[in-house]
């Protein structure tokens, strides 16, 4: 059994490349629609809201709200974009249009081809991610270089969460069990973890338990790097985002496994 | 590279109460064209992939190419092309991008993968449609394009798993053609089939498979003149019963499916003589065939 599980791990470090690249390839045919897609929603969240209850909410902890919102769009895009494209597109690729069944009949494992998807799907919430800032460094909200050390936290915060979505559509059945995770763990995330007000606001047990969430730890790492402030913890901010994403990662590979290849 | 590619050995696998693959055993040689021959359902398509590596076994020993699978199966795949049941080519992809990306799977650079093109593109005859999107090929096409891609990496061999099924005529015909030419060219291939006429033409040995147990295996020619031998009248209308009675002392050998009545005659023309002047009676005498043999082993009709 345990033999037959190391199998299906990546075989080495460099196959999951043509999976990504494939991916890269069918993308390329439809980027810009695909790259507007992306935007429109962290982009109205963060005007809509950055302008809207920025007026109201003042300053927060010495910043305007727009500029406090914008590294919490930030971690939020990535987010969005790594589970969306997992979610969706991952899927499809191992259900409906076949893609998986033909890779597996190379010389590629089942682990090349989820490491070949979560690194595509870190890619495109680096797009996301990266997009934002660029939006917010340009309407002078955040530095240039904050862009450029902002990108691991990004990439990071991809792996997380395609890898965590990864796990999902391993077990859903279908497209429309995603909505279940999509409504009672993404979208509460966003408001637990300090991604459009402080968590120091909610109560202390709401608090502990946001420090428990990956999105908190990415918004904690992304934040104050965007406002040029000091990021404290930062080596417990990576550990638990590296926990999170390689955890779910081989879980998937074994939950894949069961479902694919019985 | 030993004469033996594929090696089971009293292999099983069951899912729950159902077994799929009952203690099968067989092997096949290097450079010959093995076929897996059954009904829907007689666990042909598990057994391709339990040689891909893609279902583990409950118990028995599989070696392929040399490989112990499903433990380095990995390795074995990268000499085996395969042609699955199902299309799955990339659709929006051109038919060169398609044999590209494949290319990729196998470790293969842009510049090897293009060195090999012209050839496979050939090979399927799609040298026009290499810059057509898959998604406006035809069925036909579409298969020689797969057939083309499970080429791509020069394997030993090829599994393919009802390769023809869906096909027309005419399509079907070519990719025997081109089957035959890859045979010609030394490559082992493992056919799994519920087409009697394609077994026949193609295998140089098969094993005829009901509910995931072996009931024959050898030559296609030996398989038909061991199991039936002679000469086969097919009978449509009239009662199958009462005119059973009255060619048995002739025959070796009677079944009934359906509403058609098979009787295996060594001397037809005495069976004929008896049917002589019976009205609404059609009557089709021709040589026994892999249907018949499946008939004859199994007692019924191979659904088509």
């Amino acid at each position: 059994m345990r033999e037959g599980y190391a199998a299906v791990m990546p075989a080495n470090a460099y196959n999951w490349v043509a999976v990504w690249r494939r991916n890269f390839l069918a993308w390329r045919k439809v980027a810009l629609a695909s790259v507007l897609g992306n935007l429109a929603d962290p982009m109205t969240n963060l005007f809509g809201l950055g302008f809207g209850l920025g007026i109201i909410v003042g300053l927060i902890d010495g910043t305007s709200y727009i500029a406090f919102l914008a590294g919490g769009m930030v971690a939020t895009s990535a987010m969005t974009a790594a589970t969306f494209e997992t979610m969706y597109a991952a899927f499809a690729r191992m259900r409906a249009q076949r893609t998986w069944e033909a890779i597996l009949c190379t010389q590629l494992t089942l682990g090349d081809i989820v490491l070949g998807e979560l690194a595509w799907a870190a890619t495109k919430a680096v797009l996301a991610g990266t997009a934002i800032a660029v939006v917010a460094v340009t309407l002078g909200y955040a530095a240039w270089a904050s862009i450029i050390y902002s990108i691991p936290a990004i990439a990071i915060t991809g792996f997380v969460f395609a890898s965590l979505a990864m796990v999902v559509v391993s077990l859903a059945p279908s497209y429309d069990y995603f909505v279940f995770y999509q409504t009672l763990v993404v979208t509460p995330m966003v408001f637990l973890c300090g991604a459009v007000f402080p968590v120091s606001q909610m109560p202390s047990a709401f608090q502990r338990v946001a420090g428990l969430l990956p999105l908190a730890h990415s918004v904690d790492l992304i934040r104050p790097v965007m406002l040029g402030l000091p990021t404290g913890g930062i080596g417990l901010h990576i550990g638990a985002l590296c926990m999170y994403a390689v955890l779910p990662f081989f879980l998937s590979i074994a939950l894949f496994r069961r479902r694919l290849m019985r | 590279m030993s004469t033996v590619a594929i090696d089971l050995s009293c292999v099983r696998k069951s899912y729950g109460d159902k077994i799929v693959v009952d203690g099968l055993s067989f092997a096949v040689a290097s450079g010959e064209c093995f076929g897996l021959l059954g009904p829907n359902g007689a666990g042909k398509s598990t057994i391709a992939r339990m040689v891909l590596g893609m279902v583990a076994p409950d118990t028995g020993k599989m070696t392929v190419l040399g490989e112990p699978v499903p433990a380095r199966a990995r390795l074995a795949r990268a000499r085996i092309g395969v042609v699955p049941q199902f299309d799955n080519l990339e659709l929006e992809f051109t038919v060169r991008e398609n044999l590209l990306v494949f290319g990729r799977y196998f470790n293969m650079s842009a510049r090897e993968v293009e060195a090999v093109v012209p050839a496979l593109l050939e090979f399927a005859r799609l040298e026009s449609k290499a810059d057509a999107r898959v998604a406006e090929l035809s069925g036909g096409m579409k298969r020689r394009l797969t057939l083309a891609r499970a080429l791509i990496n020069d394997p030993h061999l090829l599994v393919m798993d009802e390769p023809t099924t869906g096909l027309d005529p005419h399509a079907r015909h070519l990719i025997w053609e081109r089957l035959r030419l890859l045979l010609a060219r030394g490559k082992t291939i493992l056919l799994t089939t519920h087409f009697m006429e394609e077994a026949e033409r193609l295998c140089d040995r098969l094993c005829v498979l009901e509910a995931g147990r072996k009931i024959a295996e050898g030559e296609p020619r030996a398989l038909i003149d061991e199991q039936i031998g002679c000469q086969v009248i097919e009978i449509y209308g009239g009662n199958p019963h009462e005119l059973s009675s009255l060619i048995r002392p002739y025959a070796r050998h009677i079944e009934v499916s359906g509403e058609t009545l098979f009787c295996y005659a060594p001397d037809p023309e005495q069976v004929l003589v008896q049917l002589r002047g019976r009205v609404g009676l059609r009557l089709l005498q021709r040589p026994a065939n892999l249907e018949d043999v499946f008939l004859r082993l199994t007692g019924r009709e191979m659904e088509r």
